[in-house]
């Protein structure tokens, strides 16, 4: 049971591709979780269904869906590739595929918190003289802040331990795309190779952990805040 | 401030004109009478479905040519019945929250509201630590802290207890008689409140204006009496604190006679307002004698207004200062009442509450 390069590669690329993926979707998902909760108009629905449609979906097809719409051959990969950006069996693909799945999680999160926050506690911040945007960063940023966080760590750990969809999109290549998850499926393909996915998996459960602490830990330093306690 | 505002909702339509200067106007009517959504519209909070809003010379608000100063442009610091207290700050945050956005040169110095309204000891505090009285406190000096042009408020005190809502009373007619002098429009459904505090009432009724004018004219008016409410209508008058006796009652001087009343909270020779409810007065033709009462003083019959049911609304002209007083339209007949007849009111002292005397 030993951790060899390839095992630290896999946990090198699978936190690169978590912390891109989250840093990307957190703000993307705010402003939808924001547009769900707040705003009435049509389609929504319709978007509401879209965000879901990963939660439900087999990732394979979710993955398959992906790879159909940013391969370079597609139009939507072409676009990308004109400005330097390829997705198809890199790990930029991986990060896309895990913000894809990751998404649903961290907008359901954030959504609630939104809810949570009285859009009247809002309007008396208008009536003292703060502008929409000064009202969103100094009342309703503050008071979702918990939400966001939640939604954040949900979103890592969903990235963290992607699989389908993202095998399915960018492929199993060793350093661009081989994460965690499918380094310790592939460990499990070869004869022999039960003992280097066993340690694989206790560093899974180890990165899994910390997050938990972690996320705790912001989580407390957050509602101390938020409880307006000195 | 001079508002026109028009806003249908399911069952009735919200239509009138509306102007309020310097003092405290105070919007009455019945729960669902639409105030709120007054206090909405000239907040610029909600977008009516016609009006025009405009405050020395400046339009904000004009649906015809499709104007809306947002909310934060406007500048009404608005007290709302829940005190509506950032959660996430301090009471001291809160305040400093008004400061913020205050403009420049218009700074109401932090110092004096915090006495003024008595926060030195909660400025630590979470607003969730705080009584309801307490949390209103705090929403009234955030909102003067915003230097508002004119402060809304939207029934501050109705969701707190007598003893919550008596101890409040006086900070708020301090801001009223005090060196701010902010105009402010106040909506109440509590009559107590109103004659407590208004210099203008206006009285709203099935959407529209049904009054309006200073309070001592609309509160003696007895026409109004249906609008205000039989048990709670009551002329507003005027008295000077003259001395406290020694078992406990005050006596006031009015411009003719007096009155006497159990322990009035202000100093000798102070001002007060107290309203003297309608259906509280008695009237005798003659001078009644061993009557347990002790105000009996003599009146002029000024008007009489015959109710739609058994009763009658009486205005009384007491040396000058007008009272009214309800009885039954028998008595009117028995007694033999017409405008311009001499008689005598009578006034249980036990009848005025010690909270329905203001300053």
């Amino acid at each position: 049971m030993t951790l060899d390069s390839v095992a630290w590669d896999a946990l090198r690329l699978s936190l690169w591709v978590a912390v891109w993926a989250t840093l990307i979707a957190v703000p993307l998902a705010l402003w939808v979780a924001w547009i769900l909760a707040r705003k009435e108009f049509w389609g929504k629905s319709l978007l509401n269904a879209a965000v879901h449609l990963p939660l439900v979906l087999p990732p394979v097809v979710t993955g398959y869906v992906l790879l159909v719409l940013f391969s370079p051959t597609a139009p939507a990969g072409a676009a990308l590739a004109t400005i330097g950006l390829t997705l198809a069996f890199k790990w930029t693909g991986a990060v896309l595929a895990a913000i894809v799945m990751g998404f649903p999680l961290m907008v359901r999160a954030m959504r609630l918190a939104i809810e949570a926050v009285d859009p009247k506690i809002e309007d008396a911040a208008a009536t003292l003289g703060a502008s929409r945007a000064s009202v969103f960063a100094r009342i309703t940023l503050p008071l979702v802040a918990p939400g966001i966080l939640a939604g954040a760590v949900m979103g890592f750990a969903k990235a963290m331990g992607e699989f389908g969809a993202t095998i399915t999109f960018v492929a199993n290549i060793p350093g661009q795309t081989q994460t965690l998850p499918i380094a310790i499926w592939t460990a499990l393909q070869i004869p022999g190779g039960e003992g280097k996915a066993a340690a694989m998996a206790l560093l899974s459960c180890a990165v899994a952990l910390g997050a938990i602490f972690l996320s705790e830990w912001l989580a407390r330093r957050v509602a101390t805040r938020i409880s307006g306690a000195p | 401030m001079k508002l026109r505002l028009k806003h249908r909702f399911t069952g009735f339509t919200l239509d009138l004109a509306l102007e309020a200067g310097s003092g405290i106007t105070a919007l009455f009517g019945r729960s669902g009478a639409g105030k709120s959504t007054i206090i909405n519209a000239v907040a610029g909070l909600l977008r009516p479905d016609e009006g025009q809003l405009e405050v020395a010379g400046e339009t904000l608000m004009d649906t015809a040519r499709g104007i809306h100063m947002p909310p934060h442009k406007r500048r009404f610091g608005t007290v709302f019945q829940d005190a509506r207290l950032f959660p996430h700050l301090s009471v001291g945050q809160n305040l400093d929250f008004g400061t913020r956005y205050a403009p420049d040169g218009t700074r109401v110095p932090r110092g004096d509201v915090i006495e003024l309204l008595g926060l030195s000891a909660l400025l630590e505090r979470a607003p969730n630590t705080l009584s309801g009285g307490e949390k209103q406190r705090v929403a009234l000096g955030r909102a003067l802290l915003s230097a508002p042009r004119m402060l809304l408020m939207d029934e501050p005190l109705a969701s707190l207890d007598t003893t919550r809502k008596n101890e409040i009373l006086p900070y708020l007619e301090q801001l009223r008689d005090g060196p701010l002098r902010l105009p402010i429009l106040y909506v109440s459904h509590a009559v107590e409140e109103i004659t407590r505090l208004a210099d203008i009432l206006v009285v709203l009724e099935g959407g529209q204006i049904a009054v309006q004018g200073p309070l001592r004219d609309v509160m003696s008016d007895p026409a109004a009496v249906p609008l205000i409410g039989v048990r709670e209508a009551g002329a507003v008058i005027e008295a000077t604190v003259q001395s406290h006796d020694p078992d406990g009652l005050s006596t006031l001087k009015l411009a003719v006679g007096q009155l006497v009343l159990p322990g009035v909270q202000a100093a000798v020779g102070a001002r007060v307002r107290l309203r003297i409810k309608a259906q509280d007065v008695m009237i005798a033709r003659t001078k009644p004698e061993n009557i347990s009462a002790l105000n009996v003083l003599p009146a002029t019959v000024t008007a009489i207004q015959i109710g739609s049911g058994p009763g009658a609304a009486l205005t009384l002209d007491i040396g000058g200062a007008h009272i009214l007083a309800r009885i039954t339209r028998r008595a009117v007949t028995e007694l033999d009442l017409r405008v311009g007849s001499s008689c005598f009111a009578v006034l249980k002292s036990t009848a005025i509450a010690p909270s329905s005397i203001g300053r």
